[in-house]
């Protein structure tokens, strides 16, 4: 079976995502259950950390849609950061770039929330 | 026959469900990879025939873990030809619009996406239907492309 994990954890008000291993059809629900809780907490601050994600298919890029407007519409956001090149250019192929925010470092990525004026 | 000509062919046969999708890219990556591609070029074709086995599992056989998925990969000339078939149901490619991330967006569509990937990820992808019953995907790259 595919491996995927999503670990959850704060970094001061930011919930940041630790995804790792491979995301398709099969784990994406796993990474549903994750931002399902998010969303219960009421935590709409959210860092996607991809450091240790190998592979994406269409089906883990969903669930990022699935749930940015709900985070956006609560003063809060899906960031992205570490990604290896292989799988930004999957989101870039899809025209990602354009909707969401990428940063090499995962505290830059944190450190909008606190100070969205600086880029 | 010399190594020009030859012809290397792999096959699998796999039930339609989502924790196979990890044994298909396995297999399109064991072809691939005696063929001469490009390590960035033999991870676009895993992701295509990932997208379209998805596809087959979510839309042709609606989840149902008893469909079967047939995939053929041969290898010939520098043309890697990957036909993957089912006998779901019959799916109209023309009817699935090239997705608008904005409006995407807004409309919370998660879905169509796969399609999209797919055509910008492969040389040539064409939609048959075989046999009268029977559905099939072909997926092409070019080894000098």
């Amino acid at each position: 079976m595919a491996e995927f994990n999503a670990n959850l954890r704060g970094v001061g008000s930011v919930s940041v995502i630790d995804v790792k291993g491979y995301l398709d059809a099969h784990t994406a629900p796993e990474l549903e259950n994750v931002f399902n809780r998010l969303v219960d907490l009421k935590q709409y601050q959210v860092v996607v950390n991809f450091d240790d994600l190998k592979y994406i298919s269409s089906a883990g890029l969903g669930v990022f849609m699935a749930y940015v407007e709900t985070m956006r519409e609560n003063q809060g956001d899906i960031k992205f950061s570490n990604m290896k090149e292989n799988v930004y250019n999957i989101f870039d192929l899809l025209g990602f770039p354009i909707l969401y925010e990428f940063f090499k470092e995962e505290n830059e990525a944190v450190k909008k929330f606190s100070d969205p004026a600086k880029s | 026959m010399n190594a020009l000509n030859k012809i290397l062919e792999h096959q699998i046969v796999v039930k339609s469900t989502t924790d196979n999708l990890e044994k298909i890219r396995e297999f399109t990556k064991n072809a691939a990879l005696h063929s001469g591609f490009g390590e960035d070029t033999i991870g676009k074709i895993i992701l295509a025939v990932d997208e379209a086995c998805t596809n087959i599992i979510k839309h042709a056989y609606k989840f149902s873990p008893d469909g079967i998925i047939y995939i053929s990969i041969k290898f010939s000339e520098g043309k890697f030809v990957v036909s993957i078939t089912d006998e779901g149901v019959q799916f109209d490619p023309t009817q699935v619009p090239e997705p608008d991330l904005r409006e995407y967006y807004k409309q919370k569509r998660v879905g169509g996406l796969g399609m999209f990937l797919i055509k910008r990820l492969m040389d040539e992808v064409n939609y048959n239907t075989i046999s009268g019953n029977k559905n099939q995907v072909v997926l092409i790259k070019y080894l000098s492309q």
